[in-house]
């Protein structure tokens, strides 16, 4: 089989291109008269864009506020009057524009304020630096300075550093005392230590007319702390938006018939175990469901990765994600999770997540390391001094020193750096990262697992190149226009623009009859037709007086498939395909993508038990999968990416989603990530490497605040500077890249 | 000693300003779309088709 063929323009669409049932009326509020809705806008880059929507939102009648956020996709659009909410929605799509309502969800409102909070702390610790700095710098080259003077300027450091401290350090102090509660101590206890203890030797020293005083370094110490604090928690909002987006693009709403029989459109969220469920053909299920009335088929590629639908009716059960295809039914929501396919995924998924959490970070681990060996070096100090005879106060004052110089700015700046200039790397390419952590992760992989419908190869499937009487595929499509089917629906796309046949009638499960020039005509399975079953993926066409005649169909691989499977393999990872599909199919893919290794007939069960026993035998798996059958997978792997077409739950259970029909993606995120994951570690190492110099330093107490303050802002710009690095290296790829 | 009395409260004060406009900023949402911003000054008053 040539399975290279062109692959289609879907951007983040949902799989298999069908068009979720969504009602943004589910996401209208309303108060004192005045509706308002959240859209996601995708696609709007520029200020052409931006005015665009803007105007045609702003023309509908009725609306006050329409006010697109360029930054974050988000527009908000207010209005009173009877505007229907659907209208809005579409004035964007007919742009040309994606345009979801969502529900704009409380933590991030969080996140973002402890973001604003971060920040106002480190403007003030900024503006004090600056202001301490500015009357030390007299302090530390003016030799001949009079001693009342320098006291003056101590004093007026005092009342600036003192408060500004006290502001600018309670994020860390509330993370100190929490962490001494909980008796795990991190990174912060050892930051307010070095502050406080600064600031009280400064004041001791100011009061009694000592020698140094280091109200300089105690505030710039917060300040680079704080750099660092920020950019974490913009790489967590950040990932955590990403989520959200793909939440939110992915929402449905579900029609639910009342008691009455009337029906209203509601939130998938809202949906309750009981509710009874309007489906429409082509609506894919928010929930799971048990069918009531109406027979038809459901494609279940999403669920069980099999591309043949199967027929449903009623009493049967389907799971979320499935898509009706044939016929309207009604159906009954079921709670979660007390089915039994269901319930294994959920469990299996709990479990991976705990798997997850469980893994320490680089940075953690530095942490660990650090804090009980600058604690120790420091007391050691102390009590050296003692021993050669100096005062307390002399020997608190080297210890003192210790606790400053070694505090961990470069450590605190190196991983979040690099974290955000990688992230950024691969958002420009239309990659999200949904966890914090999964750069590390990513990186250290030597076994991928692929997916493969909807993975390997692309969602839909496509007319086979095996040969078929001329003008067959134009007459059939006449027949297939009125059907959701996903072979009808590749028929189409491969017949172009044409006819609807007349007098259309679908039956479920088999499939559709139609007039087609005064005499019957028939497409759908080999029994439909009344022909010996085939291998299963070809439709029949079948007229009147005339043998049925068969049309193949195939799985379409990523154009780019074959390509990236040998791109891993050269940078030494295992590759192997496991999929819920029949074995001749995956066997197919598997050679055309040259993966030796492949499964099919995989459960979810299978999937996840195959990746414990593989990591259980020491191997870093790679989980790339997208639909419900890999979620435990995605899960409990080491790592996992999925394509931006997957169900919900998988998409949510992945490190990272990419997006577009490349899969090349999978290749550059385990480049950017071993980049970030080789900045990181030399991050961490010039840290210790700063630290190992500046100890005897502190030791021998030559510490003054002069040298203070240059080895710490020292140590954070070179960590800066090679976190940038990242940032070339990323542009010198695509630079040579076509 | 009599320029101390001038400069430094005449420094810290300008600090001081700007660190209330900064924050002034920061809360009145002034960094919540710096790409639409950007965009919207260039923008005429009127229907920009």
């Amino acid at each position: 089989m040539t399975a290279v063929k062109s692959g289609r323009p879907s951007g983040l669409s949902p799989a298999g291109g069908l068009a979720l049932a969504q009602d943004p009326a589910a996401f209208m509020r309303e108060r004192d008269g005045r509706k308002s809705l959240d859209i996601l806008v995708r696609g709007a880059s520029c200020g052409g864009c931006l005015a665009k929507i803007e105007s045609a939102v702003a023309r509908l009648p009725g609306v006050a506020l329409a006010r697109l956020n360029l930054s974050t996709g988000r527009l908000r659009v207010e209005w009173t009057g009877a505007l229907r909410s659907r209208l809005v929605v579409e004035a964007i799509t007919s742009l040309g524009y994606g345009a979801s309502a969502f529900e704009p969800a409380k933590a991030d409102e969080a996140g973002a304020k402890t973001e604003r909070d971060l920040f106002t702390a480190l403007t003030v610790a900024g503006v004090a630096t600056a202001a301490i700095m500015f009357l030390s710098e007299p302090l530390w080259f003016g030799t001949d300075l009079p001693q009342e003077t320098r006291t003056i300027l101590r004093w007026i450091s005092a009342l600036v550093a003192i408060p500004a401290a006290a502001f600018a350090g309670q994020p860390f102090l509330s993370s100190a005392l929490a962490s001494i509660r909980s008796r795990r101590l991190n990174m912060d206890v050892p930051i307010c230590l070095a502050v406080v203890s600064a600031l009280g030797l400064s004041l001791f020293e100011t009061i009694n007319g000592g020698r140094h005083a280091f109200f300089d370094a105690a505030v710039m110490l917060l300040f680079f702390l704080l750099i660092g604090r920020i950019l974490d928690a913009r790489l967590r909002r950040q990932a955590y938006t990403a989520a959200n987006a793909l939440v939110a693009m992915q929402t449905a709403t579900a029609t639910r018939i009342a008691a009455s029989g009337s029906t209203e459109a509601i939130r998938a969220s809202d949906i309750r175990s009981g509710d009874m469920l309007l489906i429409a053909a082509g609506e894919q299920l928010a929930a799971d469901v048990e069918i009531v009335t109406g027979e038809s088929e459901a494609d279940l590629r999403l669920v069980t990765g099999e591309i043949e639908p199967a027929s449903c009716r009623p009493g049967q059960v389907l799971h979320a994600g499935s898509v009706n295809l044939s016929v309207p039914i009604r159906v009954r929501a079921l709670a979660r999770a007390d089915q039994s396919l269901m319930a294994d995924v959920a469990r299996l998924l709990e479990a991976g997540e705990q798997k997850k959490s469980a893994y320490r970070k680089l940075a953690d681990k530095a942490a660990e390391i650090y804090v009980p060996q600058v604690h120790a070096t420091a007391a050691l100090g102390f009590v050296g001094w003692l021993i050669f005879g100096a005062t307390p106060a002399q020997a608190l004052h080297v210890a003192i020193t210790v606790l400053i110089i070694t505090c961990p700015c470069a450590l605190a700046l190196a991983a979040p750096l690099v974290q955000v200039v990688a992230a950024g790397n691969l958002f420009r390419r239309g990659i999200y990262l949904t966890s914090g952590d999964a750069l590390e992760r990513l990186a250290t992989v030597d076994h991928v697992i692929f997916d493969k419908t909807g993975t390997l190869t692309l969602s839909d499937p496509v007319l086979s190149d095996a040969p078929c009487r001329a003008g067959l595929v134009a007459e059939a499509a006449a027949l297939a226009r009125a059907s959701h089917h996903p072979f009808s629906r590749a028929l189409v796309r491969a017949a172009g623009p044409g006819p609807v046949a007349s007098d259309v009638e679908e039956h479920p499960g088999q499939g559709v009859s139609a007039l087609v020039d005064g005499r019957k005509a028939r497409l759908g399975s080999a029994a439909f037709v009344g022909v010996p079953p085939g291998s299963g993926s070809e439709l029949w066409y079948a007229v009147d007086g005339r043998a049925p005649e068969a049309i193949h169909f195939e799985d379409c691989l990523r154009s780019d498939a074959h390509d990236t499977v040998a791109r891993l393999k050269r940078m030494g990872l295992g590759v192997e395909l496991l999929s819920g599909d029949a074995d001749v199919r995956v066997e197919r893919a598997a050679v055309a993508a040259g993966i030796k290794q492949w499964r099919g007939g995989a459960t979810p069960l299978t999937k996840a038990r195959h990746l414990e026993a593989l990591q259980a035998a020491g191997k870093k798996v790679l989980m790339v999968g997208d639909g419900l059958n890999d979620a435990a997978a995605l899960a409990g792997a080491h790592a996992s990416i999925a394509p931006g077409g997957a169900i919900d739950v998988a998409r949510l259970a992945s490190d990272c989603v990419f997006s577009g029909d490349s899969l090349a993606a999978v290749v550059t995120i385990i480049e950017v990530a071993r980049n970030a994951r080789a900045r990181m570690r030399e991050n961490f190492a010039f840290a210790a490497l700063y630290n190992i110099l500046a100890l005897p330093v502190a030791l021998l107490g030559w510490v003054t605040p002069l040298i203070a303050a240059l080895a710490m802002s020292g140590s954070s710009a070179v960590v800066t500077l090679n976190a940038l690095r990242l940032s070339r290296e990323a542009r010198k790829n695509a630079g040579a890249a076509p | 000693m009599n320029a101390f009395l001038f400069m430094l409260p005449a420094a810290f004060g300008l600090a001081l300003a700007g660190l209330v406009a900064f924050l002034w900023a920061l809360k009145s949402g002034q960094f919540e779309d710096p790409q639409g911003d950007a965009s919207r000054i260039l923008m005429d008053g009127d229907d920009p088709e």
